[in-house]
């Protein structure tokens, strides 16, 4: 089979960059395989319980760059308790053992100690880059153990993480020998930031494309930092509010109009919304804005902002941007690809200021859209209709009614056509997460229809075990699924075990499935863990194979039973 | 469940809880007006130990609207600030030797300002006409507004004079007698 020497094939597959297409390439034969192993840099794992840190070692000893996701998503929305796991540290440990030259790290819904973070700045010379995304369990000093002793560091970039601030200087940590900054993003920190170390920091870091501040960072050290950084692409302002009179603002409409190379805006943690004209200069080159932190700025001063944003591709909002607002970015924003609306008052009483109408708008306005996240008031089956009709390209649709059982308002009917109508016409939809009244009618379509689906949420939908089952046997691609409040029980669970293999996960949550139906699927697929999360503990006093589960998860994985599960959890 | 006293029906009553534990906590929890609800989710909420035992709303389902937590804590701190946040201006008088600062918020309308700038400067305000502004004080208040120009306090309401108010600045009646007549 090999008619070229193993430096040929190892360079034909350098090309190859994508996890899936370099996991195919390993399965071909035993010769490949090996090339391909020992060629490969860049590792995801998407459930850091489905393999060990040693085998992951054996296998990838050039290892570089190591993507590692932990809790399950629903873990985002309180649904799984804190100490339930996804620790990195036994993954670092066993890094810093092993001959691995560790560079890059990116963590997703993880437990992230300083201690571990200490142990990774000390342990791989060539460190490169960093990057949490809604991970928890560390403190600013961890951060400081990172800047002190990573001498190459180019990234650091968290994002929405629950950082315990000591207020610490942190940033001070960072020597003055450190000028590979490429990026730096500290915006979820809620403590103050040494703004002298942060000024010299950016002034001997001529590479620094992406800054995200923290709310702690006053207008006069932007103005500053944007002085001596022109050459961002990306930026994230921290606290904007000030006096539209004063020198610093002029100084700072001067300073934006030297930043010809911003692409991508976010943050305004704090904002003052009569000063935005200083931003209108950068608008028209961006093509990414985050606005969704920033619930000061709503009205005609945003009206405003998104109408020199011609060129813009992915927008994430409040709703407070209104349906008049929506209409306003479908008439600039011809580019758009992806739009995100998320509510600015989550606890109140549902009063979202969009509704049907503002996707509408977007829908007939923005032929390109692919990817939507969209909060609202209510939507109705026509709606849905028009927008599958106008943007047959989605990617992703995740729609979330704010009382998760309305029906069409003007009908009354479950919005099961609607939902019919997205799946049928998008034919590319890989992610969906559904919401409002729906039967079992809408799972029937989604099994026709949706072939490429990869991950379902569900919550407060279906009549029966028949939903489950449509998209278990219809969605062959189906990869991650969600369920919460739904009626599906241990005859849908059951039906088809040997699907879980083929997929990374199943989420069953306030459903109908049993302890006993749970042990079913235990039994007969060894290899998957099937976890019975119970916080109270009632399933102690009651072992009753007929007592409901409240909370399960199962996976498949190569290295069984956990060691690290808490009490409360039970692994079948 | 009406408890007679003296017969103390309670102590006796059969019922399936743990002794000590009253139903309540776990009825009130199953109130939610939601279908595909069977009473073991909602028990299984109830039992979340630390959860108050306020009587949830549609609004207060566990984990609904799915928004991420830190996204959902950044924005509750965002709202009991806007809500606790003063409204700082600064106050100068003629003649004093340095500025003050007085949260507008805290003032419930004109005569409450009123008499705490009169505390704060030592001065008397006078009496406030429609025609003729404060006219017969040695002092008046004045405010500079968003478009820069100075307004005699007291002529708008007090909703859309806070909202307006830049800083404050007390002149003497002398000075402030053309802002009494121009109209």
């Amino acid at each position: 089979m090999n008619y070229f020497p193993d430096e040929v094939l190892e360079h034909v597959f350098d090309f190859i960059t994508s996890h899936k297409d370099r996991n195919s390439v390993s399965l071909v034969c035993k010769s490949w395989y090996k090339i391909e192993r020992y060629s490969r840099r860049r590792v995801f794992i998407g459930n850091c319980y489905s393999i060990s840190p040693e085998r992951l070692i054996a296998r990838f000893p050039g290892l570089k760059s190591l993507t590692l996701k932990g809790k399950p998503h629903f873990a985002d929305f309180n649904l799984v308790p804190h100490d339930w796991g996804g620790f990195v540290y036994p993954w670092i440990k066993a890094l810093a053992k092993s001959r691995i030259g560790l560079e890059e790290l990116r963590l997703k819904r993880m437990v992230v100690s300083d201690e571990s973070l200490e142990l990774l700045s000390k342990s791989f010379v060539n460190f490169k880059s960093l990057v949490l995304v809604s991970c928890e369990g560390f403190t600013t000093d961890g951060l400081a153990a990172i800047a002190a002793n990573c001498r190459f560091l180019r990234e650091l970039d968290l994002q929405e993480n629950e950082v315990d601030d000591h207020r610490g200087h942190w940033l001070s940590c960072f020597p003055e020998s450190c000028t590979s900054l490429i990026s730096l993003n500290f915006a979820c920190l809620r403590g103050e930031v040494n703004l002298g170390a942060l000024e010299r920091l950016v002034s001997r870091s001529p590479n620094l494309k992406s800054l995200r501040l923290n709310r702690a960072v006053p207008l006069d050290t932007l103005q500053k930092l944007l002085m001596r950084a022109p050459q961002l692409v990306d930026l994230g302002i921290g606290s904007y509010v000030h006096d539209p009179f004063s020198e610093v603002y002029n100084k700072l409409k001067i300073a934006f109009q030297r930043c010809k190379s911003i692409r991508s805006l976010s943050g305004f943690l704090e904002v003052a919304p009569h000063c935005m004209s200083a931003i209108y200069p950068i608008c028209g080159n961006l093509t990414f804005l985050n606005l969704s932190y920033a619930p000061g700025l709503h009205g005609n001063k945003l009206m405003k902002l998104i109408q020199h944003c011609r060129k813009l591709q992915r927008l994430w909002i409040l709703d407070c941007i209104g349906d008049k607002g929506l209409g306003v970015v479908a008439l600039t924003c011809k580019e758009l690809q992806e739009l995100r609306v998320f509510p600015s008052d989550p606890f109140g009483a549902g009063n979202a200021a969009v509704t049907e109408e503002g996707l509408v708008l977007v829908s007939a306005g923005c032929p390109k859209l692919n990817s939507l996240l969209y909060f609202c008031q209510q939507m109705t089956n026509a709606a849905l209709i028009t927008v599958a009709k106008n943007c047959p390209n989605f990617i992703r649709f995740r729609l979330c009614i704010l009382d998760p059982i309305k029906p069409d308002p003007v009908t009354n009917q479950p919005l099961d056509e609607g939902f019919g109508a997205i799946v049928q016409s998008c034919k590319g939809l890989k992610r969906l997460s559904l919401s409002g009244l729906l039967t079992d009618q809408v799972f029937l379509y989604i099994g026709m229809y949706a072939e490429q689906l990869e991950m379902l949420s569900i919550a407060f939908a279906a009549d029966s075990d028949k939903g489950m089952l449509y998209v278990l046997n219809g969605c062959k691609k189906l990869r991650k699924l969600e369920i919460r409040d739904c009626p599906f029980g241990d005859a849908a669970l059951l039906e088809d075990v040997g699907k879980y293999e083929t997929m990374r996960s199943l989420w069953m949550s306030s459903c109908e499935v049993t302890l006993g139906g749970c042990k079913s699927v235990a039994e007969k697929m060894p290899s998957l863990n099937v976890e019975i999360i119970d916080e109270c503990e009632q399933m102690e006093f009651n072992l009753d194979d007929k007592q409901k589960v409240d909370k399960m998860y199962l996976y498949r994985t190569l290295v069984g039973h956990r060691k690290d599960a808490p009490e409360y959890v039970s692994i079948l | 469940m009406v408890l007679e006293k003296d017969l103390n029906l309670d102590a006796t009553e059969l019922r399936l809880g743990l002794p000590g534990s009253s139903e309540e906590s776990l009825r009130i929890s199953n109130k939610r007006a939601l279908p595909n609800m069977n009473d073991d989710s909602g028990v299984a909420a109830a039992k979340k130990c630390d959860q108050e035992t306020a009587p949830p709303t549609k609004a207060q389902v566990v984990g609904w609207p799915p928004i991420r937590s830190y996204r959902k804590n950044s924005l509750q701190t965002k709202k009991t600030e806007a809500e606790t946040g003063g409204m700082y201006v600064k106050v100068s008088m003629d003649g004093a030797p340095y500025l003050r600062k007085i949260d507008l918020k805290v003032y419930k309308g004109y005569p409450e300002l009123f008499k705490a700038l009169e505390d704060m400067f030592k001065f008397k305000v006078g009496k406030y006409s429609e025609r003729e502004g404060y006219n017969g004080s040695e002092f008046v208040p004045t405010y500079e507004d968003k478009d820069g120009d100075w307004m005699l306090v007291g002529d708008v309401p007090w909703e859309m004079f806070i909202n307006a108010c830049k800083r404050l600045r007390i002149v003497r009646g002398s000075e402030a007698r053309g802002l009494g007549c121009v109209v």
